[in-house]
């Protein structure tokens, strides 16, 4: 599967991240990540809410300016390029978002066309035909005239995976694939990502909280918590780890606060 | 008194935040109508064409009745007015002059602001808020290019456009009321009209329409684009921005004519 690395540059990290540093008003949302996702691996970002990953996939899409750090894509400084070449940079990547973040006023088939309608000088009727195949990829074939509005959550998430594969993208972005759908339909999106990757030869970067999700398709896992990076394993890996953070999150353990009960009293009797 | 202090502080600089927003906004919107098509990146022309039919086409009727009535308004006071002086027949060129210079613009600039300002801002909102702003950033399409672009565009064209066409109604109202009450022919009510115009008077109104179309698009964009906390910070940004819109719209006026008429 890996043998298309050979063909990139003396096997460059399709995805760099070095101490990226950034904050939200005060608070620190990441400390000092980094991390590498390698040409055609599923690489999972694993952490629970107010982790940091959300907020890692937005700079890595280069919608954040980190404080410090950077960001490679393709060996290139996202944020040091210009426009144009970020431009061009975009037409390798494909993101779906975690609420599908299709075009409400588009249909369906309008949606996974408009990549290619503003990046491509094809016809018309091209177009549509390699949009209705990216469709058939994700079975949603013959649903192309409908609106958004009138699609199940399932049926978005893959009409928004049809749209970022549309442009045939060197790396795919998923922000919570299985967010909000039940365990049958999600496991169904884990097959099409990992067919997408068979069939397509591309890196995937996909962001989750779905330890079952996560552990059926990752060839590794980077667990995030509280901005820092505890571990990056493969699943076997992080199954074995003996940290403990990392293992309640697996094992999904409450996270348990020592209550001290002088600061206790002083947050609950506190005059603003 | 602190709290005071601190709370005018941010809000002048939150101000004048907005200011540099909305002067980065009309910049480069104007970066991509001009340069656009060379980098590959043009604004649509079908986007703008349905700019053009929500912005001004379907503001035609409201336009009509509106400065229609507003003319015989006008001309009912004029006449009231100047009858003490028995001067009742001075009322056309007041109209003439109030009407081009003023009045058009201005109805057509809140009627504009009320419709699309608050349509705009809900729309580019709800795309902030359900992240298709980001899409549009991810997959390459600059959102001013997309979005703002077209909407300045058929602004400018609209909104001029819909200011000679309330000139138009609000006149032909003054004019019917005038034949009613003054006992003339329209024949001779548009000739007085038109003796007492000059091109400037015109030329008048249509430059501040202009003016009018450029600031109902930033203030309801910039409203859009900064968004957030669900549907209350949406209907609360729909709001704001139809709110400042007449402002900045009547203030605008204000100015204008102020440099104008001296």
């Amino acid at each position: 599967m890996h043998s298309n690395a050979a063909t990139m540059t003396a096997a460059e990290p399709i995805i760099q991240v070095e101490n990226l540093v950034t904050y939200y008003g005060e608070r620190r949302i990441l400390n000092d990540v980094s991390m590498q996702v390698e040409a055609g691996e599923i690489r999972v970002i694993m952490g629970g809410s107010g982790s940091g990953k959300s907020t890692l996939l937005r700079h890595m899409l280069g919608l954040q300016q980190p404080v410090s750090g950077r960001i490679r894509l393709f060996g290139e400084d996202i944020n040091t390029i210009s426009g144009q070449r970020m431009f061009e940079m975009r037409r390798k990547m494909g993101v779906s978002f975690q609420g599908g973040a299709l075009f409400n006023s588009m249909t369906v088939g309008e949606n996974v066309q408009f990549p290619l309608r503003e990046h491509t000088r094809l016809d018309d009727h091209t177009i549509r035909i390699m949009s209705r195949m990216k469709l058939e990829v994700v079975n949603l074939a013959g649903y192309e005239d409908l609106m958004p509005a009138q699609l199940s959550g399932g049926m978005v998430k893959r009409a928004a995976l049809a749209r970022a594969i549309v442009m045939d993208p060197k790396l795919l972005f998923f922000d919570e694939p299985s967010a909000g759908l039940d365990p049958v339909v999600s496991a169904e999106l884990d097959e099409l990502i990992l067919r997408l990757r068979d069939s397509m030869n591309i890196s995937i970067v996909v962001v989750t909280h779905e330890l079952d999700s996560a552990f059926k398709i990752a060839d590794k896992i980077t667990v995030l918590d509280r901005g820092e990076i505890l571990l990056t394993d493969t699943v076997a890996g992080i199954k074995q780890s003996d940290n403990e953070r990392v293992s309640a999150l697996i094992n999904r353990t409450p996270e348990d606060e020592h209550v001290n009960v002088d600061e206790y009293l002083k947050r609950l009797t506190r005059v603003d | 008194m602190r709290t005071f202090t601190e709370h005018l502080g941010r809000r002048v600089v939150g101000g004048v935040e907005e200011f540099g927003y909305g002067a980065a906004l009309l910049l480069e919107s104007m970066f991509w109508i001009c340069v656009g098509a060379f980098r590959k990146q043009p604004v649509r022309i079908a986007a703008v064409a349905a700019e053009m039919m929500k912005v001004g086409v379907f503001a035609i009727p409201v336009v009509v009745i509106l400065s229609f009535a507003n003319g015989v308004m006008m001309a009912l006071q004029g006449i009231y007015t100047l009858r003490d002086f028995g001067a009742e027949s001075q009322v056309i060129p007041g109209l003439a002059m109030s009407i081009t210079r003023e009045f058009g613009a201005l109805i057509v600039g809140i009627v504009v602001a009320g419709r699309s300002g608050s349509a705009i801002a809900a729309r580019i909102g709800a795309m902030q808020m359900s992240q298709e702003v980001d899409a549009l950033r991810v997959l390459g399409v600059n959102p001013v290019r997309h979005l703002v672009a077209p909407i300045l565009i058929a602004m400018c064209l609209m909104v001029p456009t819909l200011t000679v066409l309330a000139d138009f109604m609000a006149l032909l109202g003054g004019g019917l009321l005038c034949g009613f009450m003054l006992h003339m022919n329209l024949d001779a009510y548009s000739q007085q009209i038109l003796a007492s115009l000059e091109v400037f008077d015109v030329m008048q109104g249509l430059a501040k329409s202009f003016v009018f179309a450029v600031l109902i698009t930033l203030v309801s964009c910039i409203n859009g684009f900064s968004t957030s906390g669900g549907s209350e910070g949406l209907g609360y940004r729909t709001t704001r921005s139809v709110v400042l819109c007449i402002a900045a719209i009547v203030i605008a006026d204000m100015v204008f004519t102020f440099f104008l008429s001296r």
